[in-house]
Parts: C-alpha cells; structure tokens; sequence
C-alpha cells in the first residue's frame, strides 16, 4: 500500500519537473512546481515526518509558489521564453546532469550501506518541538530574526519609490 | 516499509532536474524556480537520511532550510522587480554586466 | 702616532664620500678645504710613519694592522690589511705630496669650472684608491686599488664627458687597461693556487721556497708584467696615455705623471722577490721599458701639442724605471720614480699654468715670447726641464745614472747603449719644448680685435709650482751615487731594507765615466735643441723636408693607433653588431617579447570564459561540482 502511493508520488513529481522543464510558459511553469511541492509534501509524509511535510505544503507550495505567480503577473510577459538554440548547451548540461545524479545515487547508497534497521523512531512531534526549543533554540531565534530581515529588506527594496 | 534508499534515489533524480533546468532555462524567474527545486530534493534526502539513522536533527534542519528558503525567495523575487524594473528584461541572456 | 698609518687612505676616502652625496650642496671654499686637508693630514701620517721607521732602523720598523676580514674560502683567506715598510712609506709620501699640491693648485686652475665638487671627489676617490694600491698587504687587495685607481683615471680623463674627445678618450683608457688587467687577474690566480697566498711575503718567497717552478716563475711574473704595462703605458699598451691629455691638465700631471701610471713599477718593486727569480722575465721586462723609453721619445720629438709632448715624455721615463727593475736595480728604479713625480708634475703644472694664461691654447706653434710674460712660471719650467734631461746635480741627473749605472753593471750594454741615446733625444725634445714655448717672437695667433690677455696664474697655482720645482732640483741628493761614499745613497740604502739589493757595484772609474757620458749626452741635447730652434730655425723645416718619410712616421705615431683599430677594434665592434642584431635583438628580446605576447594571446583566450552570463559561471560551478564530487566518491 504504501509502495504504491510512493511510486504515484514520485511518478507525479518528477513528471511535473519534467513538465515545467518543457513548458516554455512561465506561469505554467510556476503551476507545475506547485504541483511538484505538493507531491513531495506527500513523501515527506511517508518518511514519518509529518511536520515537515505540513509545512512543505503550507509554506512551499502554499506561500512561496504564490509570490512566483504575482510576479508573474507582475512581469506579465507576453512571449514566452525562445527555445534554446544551443544543441551543445542542452547536450552537456544533460550529460552533466546524469553524471550528476549517478553521483548522488552512489554517494546517498554508500551513506546507507552500514545502516542496519532503523533503531527506534523520533518521539514524533512533541521531540521535534522539544528539540527546537533546547539544542536547536539560537538557530530557531535567528532565524526569526531573518525572516523579519527578509521582510523589511523586500520592502525596502521594491518598494515603489515615486518619482525618486 | 519502503526503504530510504528509494527516497535517496528520488531527491538524486530531482536535484540532477532541477540542475537541467536551470542551464536550459533562460529566464531569471524559472531559474529561481529551479534553484528551488533543488532546495526541495535536498530536503527530501535530509529526511530520508532523517529516517534512516533515527536521528531528529534531520527533520529540524529541514524546517529551517524551509523558512530560510522562503527568506531567499523573498528577498531573490524583490532583486528580480528590481532588474525588471531597470532592464525590462529578464532574460539571463541579456544580462551580462558581469563581463570581465 | 705612526700606528694610525692606516688613516692614511681613509681619509681622502672619506672625503671623497662626503663630496660624492654631498657635494653640489656644498660651497666650493668648503670643498676645497676637505679635500686638500684631508691629503694633507695623509701627508701628515706619512711623514709620521717615514720618521717611524728612520727610527726604527734597517727593516725593523714595518708597520701593519689589519682592518677587516675580507675573504674566506676553503684554504684561501686574504684580509684588508695594510703595511707601512720603506717602500710603501716612498710611495705614499710622493702620492699624498705631490697629490697635496696638486689639490691645491687645482683650486686655481679650476675654479671657473661648474662641476667642481664633482672633479675633487673625484681627485680624492683616486688618492684613496692610489694609497690602498701602495699600503696593500697583499695582492688582491693591490688589485682594488689597481682597479679603482683605473676607474678614477676612467673619470677624471672624461670629466668634461661633453666633449666626444674626451669621453672617448677616457673609454680607450679603461678598455686598454682592461686588455692589461686580465693578463694581471690570470697572473695572480696563477700565484693563488699554486703560492696557496696572495700575501705579498709569500710571493716573494715562493720561488725560493719551491712552490713555482722555474717556467711558472716567468710565466706568471710576464702577466703581471703586462698588467703593468697597461696600468704605466709601456709598449704594447700605451696608446692610452696621450689621448688621456684630454683631461684637465692638474689630472694629467697627478694620474698620468706622478702616481697611477708609476703603479706598474711598484708593483714590480713589491715583487722583486718574483722577478729576480726569473732572469727572463726580468730581461722582457727591461727590454720593454728600454725600447719603450727610446720608441716614445722618438715620437715626442715631432708633437705639436705640449701635452702631447710631456705625455710621450712619460712614456719614456717609465720605461727607464723599468729598465732599471728589469736589470735588478729596484732602488734605482724607485729613485727614478720619485724625482720623475717631481718633475713631470712639475711640467705638467706649469704647462697648465701656460695653458691657462693663454686662454686654452695648448699649440707650440702658436706660442713663443712667453719669457717676460710669465715670470713665475718660465724659471719652474726650467728647472723641470733640466731636471728631466739629467743636466748634473738637479734630480734626474741622479736618477737616471743610477739606472743607466745599473744597466751598465750588469752588463747589458745594448740596453744601456738605448738609454743613453734615451737621453739625448730626452734633452733635445725637452728644450724644443722649452725654446718654442718661451723664446723667441709670439706666434699666437690673435683672433679679430682680442689680442689674449697673457697673465701669470693666481698664487695658488704658482706656490705650488716652485715648491715642485725646489724638489726637482734638490731631490737628488737623496740618491748620490755610491762612489762618495757608501753613505751617500741615501735613498737606497733605505729601501734595501724591503728590495733585493743591486746585485752588482761599478768601480769608481768606471762610475765617473758613465756620469760623464750622461752629462754629455744631456748637453748634447739641448745644444741640438738651440741649434734648431734658437740659432737656426729653419733646420727643422729642412729636416722634415729631407727626411719626409720617417717624418710622417713620427708625427703618425708609427701608426700604431690605427694597426690596433683595424686589427682588434674593428673586428670587436663588427662582432659585437652582429652579437648585438642576431643574439640580443632577436633571441633575447624575441623570447621576451614572445612570452609577452604569449601572455597576451593566453589571456585573451581566457578571455572567453568571461562572457558575464551568469549560466556560464553556473556552468562552471557545476562542472566544478561534478568533478569534486568524482573525486571524493573514487
């Protein structure tokens, strides 16, 4: 049972990469991600990680899928991007691309090889939230204080200046 | 149970996607996108690696790479109006004040 | 006192440093008072350390002191250090006097000159130079002050470098002395492995001691020889010496008269223990300096140029000097250098002073009448004159018998015969000198309007000027000849303490005969000389008429300028063209200007990675990534 939802899952994220890999138009571009994160929120699901994968859709497919279409629209472009004329280029990033991935492969099965069964699971979400507020808790202040960065550094950024 | 070897396997196929993407795409925005999609296969194998050993470091590295990453794509799309706003364009191509 | 004989170089040295930075801020009453005080005090010190070792006694009061360890390599060390026996305590006191009025008199003659810090430091850097030559404990430290004294005379011959003469003039001087100095270098390496010492007691000991075989003995002692045959301008090379007229007269008299020229001769003085062991480097040496004395002579007596006169003139004195070593009568030999210093500088000044009076005229065609005109001046010249062409009782008349006694002694009659012949044409171009410079009607040449306004020079350069000219009279009696008396060779006896004694003694008749000889062959000259240019002046034009041939061989200087131009500079200068157009201009600056283009071509190759794409750069990231990450996997 769980196999085959997790074939379904990758079947569908990996054919939405491909999808937005073909698609020359922007916001069907942006639409495909949103499809890809949700499907990966999935997986993150059946890897006992519920959190993760409620924030995956949330902030990922929810939030920042979102800010890609506005500026779409704000771009509101009207051709689409022109097809790529170098052979070469689409040949040796697809060459790179495989010796990429096999590498992945290789280094990701090697880290597994000495693992024997898994020991006993994380405590679940009462752990995590533990975790997050003690050995975890300087990474988790900062990194509100980054988002509030973030936050005043887009507005301050594009935030419309008239007639600067 | 489905190992997380299989797991592993996917985030590989989907970072090597995203790397496709992003030398064949020649617009800023997807390759932002692209950038993402990589960000999101490397979570996908955190919490692979996650299960695997038992430890719980996995999943917390995963929450924050997932808010810090919303802060990059927030700041990375302001910086885009900003090039759209000067340039009109937003083709990479054309783009190219980095010229030695 | 006499401990501090090694200031002795020092000093000028020091000022020559000071004048060299400083100099041009100087004022020229500042400069001129360094540089003649700090000869002076040299003068000082050695007249300290000459009546240190009367003191002393025969031989025992040689000084030394060793400044700096210098060298050290493997078996092989030589220090800096200094001696101060009889024979340095001769050459320096000659060096540091004659060189102190001539700083003196130099402030008169060049005192219109612009460079003139530049030409006293220039004057003081060669009295250092000279006085490390002549107070050096060995060899190899001679050889610096054998060089620098080269260098000096290089400079100050070329001190008017504006002018094309004189700048040639002066690289002729360096190069022909070079030719010399690389006989000289070969000589001493010769001496350094097999003597295991440049010290000059070990040299000198050597061949007694079996450290240089008989064939070596000569060999090195031939090199050396030809060294100095550059340094004093003896056959084969001279050449330099006239052309060195060039320079301001106050250098010509000290450089190229009174000290660096006579380096040669103390040299073979210091190495007597050398030469007397080899009976054929001794006989090349006194044939060289008797077919020179002759040779040089020959061509004086047709120069027009009074400079040119006296420079010949050395010439041909340094060549007695080393007939005198060459026949093992060192003592002589030095006895001729010192009143030579006297009475050449002498001559030279006092051309100078002539010179200058004239307004730069220096054509003894063009003078004549100067009698009245120039009453300080006309007595000195005399007296330089006369000393020079042996006339008895002033100081070259000592001199030069106690050589032609030397040579006659020892039985080399053909080069005693070249001597005395010597001195015949000495006294007849000497007095030509003197008849047409100073008697008769003026010839000068007067330019529209100016008539030249004859004066006599400043006292400066005239006080020096007599006291030169009381020496060169007086000088002699240092050195009477032994047949008064055993005490009456002053001078030699007290170099005997250093130099190998005369090997053989005249009998007293034979001794008066010979100084008669002399004595007629100097008369002989200079009542030629009245002959020909006082009672009937147009022999001279007579002569030249009936003997065109050898005339123009004279004035031609036997061509040697031009034999050596054509078969050794132009050759050299044709080969180095070529050298010069294939070698540096196409190989070395090809490979220069090559890689240089090669670096260019490489970076604008690189060029292309820089095509500001942010894809290209990602690209190269991920090469990168790939590679590295292979790496780690493998």
């Amino acid at each position: 049972m769980a196999w085959a939802v997790f074939v379904i899952l990758s079947v569908l994220c990996i054919g939405s990469v491909l999808a937005m890999i073909v698609s020359r138009n922007q916001a069907h571009n942006a639409l495909f991600l949103v499809l890809a994160f949700s499907c990966l929120g999935g997986l993150f699901g059946l890897l006992d990680a519920p959190f993760a994968a409620a924030a995956q859709v949330l902030v990922y497919a929810g939030a920042i899928m979102v800010l890609f279409l506005f500026a779409i629209m704000m771009f509101n472009l009207r051709e689409p991007a022109p097809r790529e004329k170098r052979r070469l280029r689409t040949l040796l990033a697809a060459v790179l691309g495989l010796v990429l991935f096999a590498e992945l492969a290789v280094a990701g099965l090697r880290a597994l090889a000495p693992g024997s069964a898994p020991p006993a699971g994380p405590e679940g979400l009462a752990g995590l939230g533990r975790l997050l507020f003690t050995e975890y808790l300087y990474a988790f202040e900062i990194t509100s204080l980054l988002i509030l960065a973030a936050l005043v550094g887009a507005l301050a950024l594009a935030g419309k200046k008239e007639g600067a | 149970m489905i190992p997380p070897g299989a797991f592993l396997l996917v985030a590989a196929v989907l970072f090597a996607l995203g790397v496709l993407a992003f030398f064949i795409k020649k617009d800023l925005l997807t390759q932002f996108m692209a950038v993402e999609v990589m960000l999101n296969a490397g979570n996908l194998a955190l919490l692979a690696m996650a299960k695997a050993s038992g430890l719980a470091a996995g999943q917390v590295i995963v929450l924050f790479v997932i808010t810090v990453a919303a802060a990059e794509a927030v700041i990375g799309l302001a910086i885009i109006v900003l090039i759209f706003r000067q340039r009109r364009t937003i083709r990479t191509d054309e783009l190219k004040d980095l010229r030695g | 006192m006499a401990r501090y004989f090694w200031l002795i170089p020092l000093l000028p040295g020091a000022s020559a440093l000071v004048l060299l930075l400083l100099g041009p801020k100087l004022s020229r009453r500042w400069v001129s008072w360094q540089a003649c005080l700090t000869v002076f005090l040299s003068l000082a010190l050695s007249v300290m350390g000459f009546v240190h070792l009367i003191r002393a006694g025969h031989g025992a009061g040689g000084l030394a002191k060793t400044l700096l360890p210098w060298i050290a390599s493997g078996s092989f060390s030589s220090a800096i250090s200094f001696v101060f026996d009889e024979l340095a305590a001769v050459m320096a006191l000659v060096v540091t006097g004659v060189g102190l009025l001539i700083h003196v008199y130099s402030i008169g003659y060049m005192a219109d000159e612009k460079a003139y810090s530049r030409y006293f430091a220039f004057l003081n850097l060669f009295t250092f130079f000279m006085l490390v030559l002549v107070l050096a404990s060995d060899i190899v430290l001679m050889f610096v002050g054998w060089e620098g004294v080269g260098l000096c005379s290089y400079l100050l011959i070329g001190f008017w470098f504006e002018r094309p003469a004189a700048s040639k003039a002066g690289m002729k001087a360096f190069v022909v002395n070079r030719i010399g100095d690389a006989a000289f270098i070969v000589g001493v390496l010769f001496l350094l492995v097999n003597v295991g010492s440049s010290s000059f007691a070990a040299i000198n000991a050597a061949p007694a001691a079996g450290l240089l075989g008989p064939g070596l003995v000569t060999l090195v002692a031939i090199l050396l020889f030809v060294g100095a045959t550059g340094k004093s301008a003896q056959i084969p090379l001279y050449v330099w010496l006239p052309d060195a007229m060039e320079g301001p007269t106050p250098v010509s008299a000290l450089i190229h008269a009174a000290t660096m020229v006579t380096a040669g001769v103390y040299m073979v003085c210091r190495l007597d223990g050398l030469f007397s062991a080899s009976p054929a480097a001794s006989s090349v040496v006194a044939w060289v300096g008797g077919l020179t004395a002759v040779f040089a002579a020959t061509i004086a007596l047709v120069q027009n140029d009074i400079k040119r006169v006296l420079a010949y003139s050395t010439i041909s004195q340094i060549g007695y000097m080393f007939l005198g070593c060459g026949v093992g009568a060192y003592a002589a030999g030095m006895f001729h250098l010192v009143t030579h210093a006297f009475f050449k500088s002498l001559l030279f000044l006092a051309a100078g002073s002539v010179i200058h009076a004239l307004g730069g005229e220096q054509d003894m065609r063009k003078m004549g009448g100067l009698k009245k005109l120039l009453p300080t001046t006309f007595p000195v010249f005399l007296v330089g004159a006369l000393a020079i062409s042996g006339v008895p009782f002033l100081s070259g008349f000592f001199s030069k018998d106690a050589i032609l006694a030397g040579a006659f002694a020892g039985g080399h009659y053909a080069l005693y015969a070249l001597g005395l012949s010597g001195a015949v044409l000495t006294a007849f171009y000497m007095f030509r000198l003197v008849y047409m410079m100073f008697y008769g009607g003026s010839r000068a040449t007067h330019h529209a309007g100016t008539a030249p306004h004859v004066h006599e020079s400043p006292s400066v350069m005239t006080v020096p000027l007599v006291i030169l000219a009381v020496f060169s009279a007086l000088a002699g009696f240092a050195g009477l000849p032994v047949l008064l008396g055993e005490k009456a060779n002053w001078l030699g006896r007290f170099l005997e303490a250093v130099l190998e004694p005369a090997a053989h003694h005249l009998v007293a008749s034979t001794e008066v005969g010979l100084i008669l000889a002399a004595t007629a062959a100097a008369l002989a000259g200079i009542a030629l000389a009245f002959v020909f240019y006082r009672r009937r002046p147009d022999l001279p034009d007579r002569t030249v008429r009936a003997f065109p041939g050898i005339h123009r061989l004279l004035v031609g200087k036997y061509y040697v300028d031009e034999a050596y131009d054509a078969v050794v500079v132009r050759p050299l200068v044709i080969g180095a063209e070529k050298v010069y157009s294939r070698f540096d201009l196409g190989v070395i600056d090809g490979a220069l200007d090559g890689s240089a283009a090669a670096a260019a071509a490489a970076g604008k190759g690189l060029n292309v990675l820089q095509s500001g794409l942010v894809r290209d750069y990602a690209l190269a990231f991920l090469i990168g990534a790939v590679l590295f990450l292979g790496a780690l996997l493998l």
